[in-house]
């Protein structure tokens, strides 16, 4: 839990000087030092997770070594600085975004506030245009004339350790979800600038163990908790049982790493692992199983999400490659992604390109309805929420609404389903047929306009707790709003992510709010055939009165 | 800011000293083809120079919803799948600035209560400072053009409808100055605004506000020869330069003040007139999913742990687990009392085939 206790953080997030309360800073931000402290910072790479990445990706995450954030000597090497700017040319000629985006910002100041982290603390350098201006000051300095000439004139400065702190400290305050891009006249998406500082950072040492381990983890097991492929499956057997009792039916359907089944499932790791992510592995199981679909999931390829992904594109394709490899391997026909936010901006804006086209593969199709994804032609790889929203438009799923009912749901748009993949509705539509009480929080907060959970790109480690209750503000406010507009108790998320913050968030800021993926509460409403007279929801929770089965085919249009 | 004031001082009163002493060809025929060379090459150099980077990965911010399943509505414009849709999300960006009119405004109060209201001033002035620009400068091709087209004139009429003073007061004079004053307090007054903003962001505002107040005394306060000063416009523009008559300094001056606006326009934030074309986040189709998108520099010796690497790994593992294996068991070196049936039970019919291709990890 935060340090922080919740009535304090209340008081300072209004009193306390900042920008957002009013406060002006007197002095210029590159003449404000960072000053790093417990809480502040994630904690640096452990020596043998760089050693072991650096194997499989030499030259890219830099020198292992045992380092400290507060020390004054973080043991680079000698020519940091040449590495960084040699870095950045070599990124400026390979990224169009990247070159464009340190040109033509105007500072016209839209996305000041649009960023979380920037409304829960206030501090001026979490505005998306002075992060950039972080890394652009460098590139003044450094590429372009007006910044060599005219030096701090025209914001241009050199690269130094001050700087470099500055990086690490304010590159991990930023979760890439892009909120501020889709303001911003110019399209400048923060998240590429992120992106591009990270990259750097890597390249000199500088990297988090909360993201380091799991991407190491993931590399050689599979999935980023380093859970064993004995253990794996173990795990997710358990929950069949759990099922059963639930339900009162065995799940037959659940194979691991099987070849010539039609569809390999890729889900985030932590749904075999940790509550609430658990509940929402059981809805997809019971969903295959009520559809009979034939699928398998592999242990090779047991975590969707990419933690590559948050430290540069080289570990990120290395990563992901183990889907396609996986895929042809057990020679499946299509592969198909549970509920995860990264994860899915990687498959969708990334995978093709890195690793695709994977020809081997067939243009998915449901085999119960019949529907040909034409969205995914290319990479073959659908989401579990546009399947299941087909399955339920072409009245396929027996449903019993009511289950739900001891639910009041409300929807958080993870960041990377809605502004990099733009998957808004298909959730919603589920939601409407899955349950009775589902409420928007205000618009402003929703769909594109989404706010993050506060601790995205790996930011979702316990040492920075009051940092995260802070950027997750923004998010936890606006369920607060349907929480006492409408007495919603159900945050429900499309990522395993949120899963695992706002769980966090919700017992710091609205401790009555529950969280659950959308394939749990599918999962409750599901009507099983040889069931048993369910009182329970997959929580063991009691439900709201006797559910009264529904009829197939009783399945409402959203409105 | 005192830096980028004294600049345009400095500016002002070089031209004007310039004039005194007779530069009128320097300032008045040199500069202003230097700097539209400089303006032109610039330009162009700039824009080949970000189209030499190429665009890796397809990224476009989706701000709607996607081309998915037949029967969800689509939000083309904010979530284009084809070329012509992204061909109109850009014409909604650059000629009604989309995204910002989507701004809104945080605050926090007492609770916390965090409230997003709407904020739509920046994006109002904003459009009226480009679209006056764009008018003014369509209004000045009169100068350079002999004939005067027809449109010219037309534009000339509706600018000044109302027919106050004389000469006719053009609205787009007035809207303008006050655009441009509007975008100079909010850098002063909002503080965050203020904290982000240094000389680059200042310089152009003052730079363009003595460029709109030099033309606006010269057409209606101080009598400039007309006749003389067409004289030279088309003869500039016509490649046969001449000056002939006493202009006048203030038409040095703004004419200066123009040259180096142009010669500046290349290496500054200004160029956002190129750059929002190119774009990734809003000139590229959210088709991710549908076309592949090649990516020149894509390394193809970067490959996954090789599943082999893992099964090697993992092996007694998985066999006890009942995972199916690429590879069997190799066979028990002594045949012990106990642990016969995990063995036996990871005899799985896959283990029959031959080891699967996998690529070998780059390591």
């Amino acid at each position: 839990m935060a340090d922080t206790k919740v009535e304090q953080m209340s008081v300072n997030v209004v009193k306390e000087p900042s920008m957002m309360t009013g406060a002006i800073p007197r002095k210029h931000w590159m003449d404000t030092p960072v000053t790093f402290k417990p809480g502040n910072y994630c904690y640096p790479a452990k020596k043998s997770i760089v050693e072991y990445l650096s194997k499989g990706l030499p030259g890219l995450f830099g020198e292992p070594r045992e380092w400290k954030v507060e020390d004054d000597d973080w043991q680079l090497p000698e020519n940091w600085v040449e590495i960084i700017l040699q870095g950045m040319r070599e990124r400026l000629d390979k990224f169009r975004s990247f070159k464009v985006f340190m040109d033509i910002c105007v500072r016209c100041g839209a996305c000041a506030d649009k960023c979380h982290f920037f409304l829960g603390t206030g501090d001026p350098k979490n505005m998306p245009v002075l992060r950039a201006e972080l890394l652009r000051s460098v590139y003044r300095g450094n590429f372009t004339k007006a910044g060599k000439i005219l030096g701090s004139i025209a914001n241009g400065r050199e690269m130094n350790f001050e700087v470099l702190k500055e990086w690490f400290m304010y590159f991990y305050q930023c979760t890439e979800c892009r909120r501020c891009s889709v303001f911003c006249p110019y399209g400048i998406d923060t998240a590429e600038i992120t992106m591009m500082a990270r990259e750097l950072l890597h390249l000199v040492g500088v990297g988090t163990n909360w993201i380091l381990e799991p991407a190491a983890n993931s590399n050689r097991t599979g999935n980023h908790l380093g859970l064993q492929p004995h253990t794996f499956k173990q795990n997710a057997e358990f929950l069949l049982d759990d099922i059963e009792e639930v339900t009162g039916v065995k799940l037959k359907s659940l194979t691991f790493n099987r070849k010539g089944a039609e569809v390999l499932f890729v889900i985030p790791s932590a749904d075999v692992f940790a509550e609430p992510g658990i509940f929402t592995f059981m809805g997809y199981l019971l969903l295959f199983e009520h559809i009979g679909l034939d699928y398998t999931i592999s242990t090779y390829t047991s975590e969707g999400g990419n933690f590559g992904s948050f430290t540069n594109n080289e570990l990120m394709k290395k990563l992901n490659g183990k889907m396609y490899a996986e895929a042809k391997r057990l020679g499946v026909k299509w592969i198909l992604g549970g509920e995860c936010g990264h994860m899915w901006r990687v498959i969708h804006q990334y995978m093709d390109t890195m690793n695709g086209p994977p020809d081997f593969l067939e243009v998915p199709k449901s085999p119960i309805t019949g529907t040909v994804f034409e969205n995914a032609a290319s990479t073959k790889m659908v989401h579990i929420s546009e399947f299941t929203a087909d399955l339920i438009k072409h009245n396929k799923l027996k449903i019993d609404k009511s289950r739900n009912d001891h639910r009041v749901v409300t929807f958080h748009d993870s960041c990377n389903p809605s502004r990099g993949m733009g998957m808004l509705e298909e959730p919603r539509y589920i939601l409407r047929n899955v349950c009775n009480n589902f409420y928007e929080m205000p618009e402003n907060t929703i769909r594109e306009q989404t706010f993050c959970c506060g601790s995205g790109t790996g930011l979702n480690t316990g040492e920075i707790m009051d940092l995260r209750m802070r950027g997750g503000l923004p998010r936890a406010n606006a369920v607060k709003y349907v929480e006492e507009k409408h007495g919603v108790n159900m945050l429900s998320c499309i990522c395993a992510i949120d899963r695992a913050t706002l769980l966090a968030l919700m017992e710091y800021w609205n401790p009555n709010v529950g969280v659950c993926g959308i394939s749990e509460l599918v999962g409750n409403a599901l009507i099983i055939d040889g069931e048993k007279e369910r009182d329970q929801d997959l929580r063991f929770e009691e439900l709201l009165g006797a559910g009264e089965a529904g009829e197939s085919g009783n399945n409402e249009e959203g409105e | 800011m005192k830096h980028a004031i004294l600049a345009v001082i400095a500016l002002i009163v070089i031209a004007w000293l310039g004039s005194l002493v007779g530069l009128n060809y320097l300032f008045g025929v040199v500069f202003p083809y230097l700097a539209f060379a400089i303006f032109l090459g610039g330009f162009i150099y700039r824009v080949v120079n970000w189209a030499k980077s190429p665009v890796p990965f397809r990224i476009p911010t989706t701000s709607g919803q996607e081309k998915s399943l037949d029967w969800i509505k689509q939000d083309k414009f904010d979530c284009p799948a084809t070329s012509g849709q992204v061909i109109g999300r850009m014409l909604l960006e650059v000629f009604t600035f989309r995204s910002l009119f989507k701004n809104t405004k945080a605050e926090i109060h007492d609770g916390p209560k965090l409230v997003y209201g709407s904020s739509k001033w920046l994006w109002l002035f904003g459009l009226a400072f480009h679209y006056c620009f764009l008018i003014i400068l369509i209004r000045h091709l009169r100068l350079f053009l002999n004939p005067v087209p027809g449109f010219i004139g037309t534009i000339e009429f509706f600018d000044g409808l109302f027919q106050i003073g004389v000469p006719v007061l053009y609205q787009t004079d007035l809207i303008f100055v006050g655009a441009v004053t509007f975008l100079f307090l909010r850098r002063v007054i909002i503080p965050q605004v203020k904290y982000i903003s240094f000389a680059a962001d200042y310089f152009p505002l003052f730079l363009i506000f003595a460029i709109a107040m030099t033309g606006i005394l010269m057409r209606y306060f101080f009598r400039v020869d007309i006749v003389s000063i067409k004289q030279l416009t088309v003869g500039l523009a016509t490649f046969s330069p001449a000056i002939s008559g006493d202009i006048g300094s203030i038409f040095y001056i703004h004419v200066f003040l123009v040259s180096v606006l142009l010669a500046y326009f290349p290496f500054s934030k200004l160029m956002h007139l190129g750059g929002v074309f190119l774009s990734p986040t809003r000139n590229m189709a959210n088709n991710n999913r549908m076309v592949h998108h090649v990516n020149p520099w894509n390394d193809p010796g970067i490959k996954p742990h090789s599943y082999m690497d893992y099964e090697d790994e993992f092996r007694q593992f998985m066999a006890d687990a009942d995972i199916p294996l690429e590879k069997e068991l190799p066979p028990e070196p002594e045949p012990e009392p106990e642990p016969e049936e995990a063995a036996a039970d990871a005899a799985e019919p896959a283990a029959e085939e031959a080891p699967a291709e996998t690529p070998a990890e780059k390591e």
